[in-house]
């Protein structure tokens, strides 16, 4: 059986590739690097279905990390489950600093190399979690059931560099309307201008970084139809030049610096 | 064992034929016409077809159980009423319960869609849907309804809210709220998504699994019928199907397959298919005498540019004139159309677009709504089919009463694409078990026409 682990471990490797956008799958391309299972799947149809198999894994790999806390939030209130399950996935989680008499340090939690992370904030039940750094985590629409949701008071939100975060995640958001302040969207390589478009639900937002999405497909024309449906937010987006090829002599004006 | 002799002679004529040396006639090619036995014959390829070919793939209790053939007019579905034409909107304000339920089956399956759709080696589907909800306005005699209904839907499950003509005027400034006492707006799960892309992912997905599809036409019905005797001791005559004509494209060559099940999803061509059966041939007035009211009705879809439009935020926005608009990509351009009344229909005999149509009927309702699209530029119009009940305008679903084996999946009249993949697994189960398992779709089914109870939906669009 050796050959066939082999085989599946080549063949997990191209359907990354499927997933790339940029990447047209012709017939060309998809004879090139044919791994020993697509040849045998068309000879035999439990190969076939084993492949069918592995692809549905694949797909559905996100789900286990996003199951649902409900049991959790029964015990110990809605700001205790969404901080474990932002500290679980990866991410950090700071507290109100007006409460800062319960902690020795306002800084963020985070889970450390090992993940683990400090449990005192088991304790605070009764805590509103204010900013929740959720970068890199593989959190996914499902996942969000345990974010906005419970979290009614969170005023920072920072989504960079989720893969799993898209159109419909963003589609939650709005449940935060009334407290967030800050989001930052940088580096979701799902997130296309659909989903920005659901953002107007968040008047109290203030800043908006929405720089280095590859699925925008108008980066510039995106971020001033984004400015023009929140007027009172600062929005963090592409550079302008990008979308001013046509008029090389205008001057290109300043943005503040991208970093995500 | 009578004409033993006679059938050993034939055989030896045969064998000699083939022996070396002699003439050997090859046996007619027949691979491009379709199989001569399916357990299901699917007459009509479009969504809902193709929803319900993929449901009985999917619920079948063994792998490769359910022989399924999908028969489909024409393959470009340049007259589909599902595709290029559709406005693919899909939202969760309706006034039936089971209506509801439908769209929010329907946008979980569109979310998690490539859990449903993935096929090996294929790129994923990407709907390209817009989560900008849904905007209906209501008039004062009709704020009560609106209010109802949106109490019935939140129970449901849907997330919609109430607004005040205020509270509209704050959130989009550009609407003019005279006329307007209530609105309702769906937070979550409504929108507009590509609809050509869940067509083709469809596709995709049942050929991989094994289901034929077929470009040809149903010519034709083989039935039997049987007397029997309900109950109560009157007599009535039950017809099943036992073959159905396929004729092959751009020829007169047909082939007659025999099936257990027939699903009439021929969309705006529904009525036709349900006459061939028998369905409606009888006296007026009783159950035989009762017709599919299924029937092809024009309309128009216009795509409109203007510079100084609504922004970003724009939802699918639905006036109490029966005008719907909304945004269509980055670019200021905006997709719209008109229900129009009875009197108003335009003649459905050809897809031709009637430009006096957007002129006098659908733009002073769009400027009276909203002002800054007076300087709007059409930039093109198309027209598709609407597969339109002319009873009630809400779907059948379900087998008919005296034709015991054929299943109907039409009638949706405009809201066919967003709730198909709802209704195809309503009728599989219809198929499969003999009832509805999941949503409770018995208010769908044909009888209401002969008994007159009519399902009316309250907001067409």
């Amino acid at each position: 059986m050796g050959f066939l682990r082999l085989g599946a471990r080549e063949w997990n490797g191209r359907a990354r590739g499927i997933r790339s956008m940029s990447e047209p799958v012709t017939p060309d391309s998809s004879r090139k690097k044919r791994t020993l299972l697509q040849f045998l799947s068309d000879y035999f149809h439990d190969i076939h279905a084993l492949r069918e198999y592995l692809l549905r894994k694949q797909i559905l790999k996100g789900n286990r990390k996003n199951r649902s806390f409900a049991d959790i939030q029964e015990k110990y209130g809605p700001y205790v489950t969404g901080a474990l399950f932002i500290l679980k996935q990866g991410g950090a989680v700071k507290y109100d600093s007006c409460h800062e008499r319960m902690f020795q340090n306002k800084e963020w939690i985070r889970p450390n190399e090992h993940g683990h992370f400090p449990t005192e904030f088991l304790e605070f039940r009764k805590v509103p979690v204010e900013a929740v750094d959720a970068s890199g985590c593989a959190i996914n629409y499902q996942g969000m059931s345990n974010l906005p949701v419970p979290l009614k008071e969170l005023r920072f939100l920072s989504l960079q560099r989720c893969p799993n975060v898209d159109d419909w995640c963003l589609s939650r958001l709005y449940l935060l309307a009334d407290s967030l302040q800050e989001l930052s969207l940088a580096g979701c390589p799902q997130v296309s201008e659909r989903g920005l478009a659901c953002l107007h639900h968040l008047q109290s937002l203030r800043r908006l970084d929405i720089s280095d999405l590859p699925a925008v497909s108008h980066p510039g024309l995106t971020q001033i139809l984004v400015e023009e449906m929140l007027p009172h937010c600062e929005v963090l987006g592409t550079d302008w030049a990008q979308g001013l090829k046509l008029e090389p002599d205008q001057q290109p004006q300043n943005t503040p610096a991208v970093s995500p | 064992m009578t004409n033993w002799d006679a059938k050993v002679s034939e055989f030896k004529k045969k064998i000699e034929c083939i022996l070396p040396g002699k003439q050997w006639e090859e046996p007619y090619d027949t691979s491009h016409l379709p199989p001569k036995q399916s357990d299901v014959v699917i007459v009509g390829g479009g969504i809902l077809g193709l929803s319900v070919a993929f449901w009985l793939k999917k619920l079948e209790n063994r792998r490769g159980a359910i022989r399924v053939l999908v028969v489909e007019q024409d393959h470009t579905y340049s007259r589909a009423s599902s595709t290029g034409p559709s406005v693919g909107g899909i939202w969760q304000q309706f006034s039936v319960p089971e209506n509801v339920q439908l769209s929010l089956f329907s946008i979980n399956f569109l979310r998690n869609i490539n859990e449903y759709l993935a096929v090996v080696d294929a790129p994923l589907v990407d709907l390209r849907f817009n989560p900008s909800g849904c905007l209906l306005l209501a008039s004062e005699k009709d704020a009560a309804t609106l209010e109802n209904n949106v109490k019935m839907q939140r129970q449901e499950g849907a997330k919609v809210c109430l607004m005040s003509p205020e509270q509209l005027q704050n959130k989009f400034p550009w609407i003019n709220t005279e006329g307007v006492a209530l609105a309702s707006y769906g937070m979550e799960d409504e929108g507009w998504f590509d609809a050509w892309s869940l067509l083709q992912g469809l596709r995709r997905k049942v050929q991989s699994m094994g289901v034929l599809l077929y470009q040809g036409e149903v010519t034709s019905f083989i039935t039997s019928s049987s007397q029997m005797q309900t109950p109560s001791g009157e007599q009535v005559v039950l017809r099943r199907i036992n073959k159905v004509h396929v004729k092959m494209d751009k020829s007169l060559e047909y082939q007659p397959v025999e099936c257990a099940a027939v699903i009439n999803a021929a969309g705006p061509w529904s009525g036709q298919i349900a006459e061939l059966a028998g369905i409606g041939k009888g006296l007026p007035g009783t159950l035989q005498g009762t017709k599919l009211p299924v029937e092809p009705r024009k309309r128009y879809v216009h795509l409109w540019h203007c510079p100084q439009g609504p922004g970003l935020e724009t939802p699918l926005v639905a006036d109490i004139s029966g005008v719907y608009f909304r945004r269509e990509g980055l670019g200021s351009n905006y997709l719209g159309g008109y229900s129009p009344t009875e009197e108003e229909e335009p003649d459905p005999t050809n897809l031709e677009v009637d430009h006096d149509f957007f002129q006098n009927k659908v733009w002073p309702h769009l400027v009276q709504r909203v002002p800054s699209f007076k300087t709007l530029k059409v930039q093109r119009a198309w027209a598709g089919y609407y597969d339109y009940n002319t009873f009630d305008q809400n779907g059948v679903v379900g087998p008919h009463p005296l034709v015991v084996n054929m299943y109907f999946a039409t009638g949706f009249s405009g809201r066919g694409l967003q709730h198909a993949p709802g209704i195809g697994r309503a009728v599989a189960e219809m198929v499969l078990d003999g009832q509805f398992n999941t949503i409770d779709m018995s208010p769908f089914l044909f009888t209401r026409f002969y008994l007159g109870e009519k399902l009316q939906e309250y907001n067409i669009l």
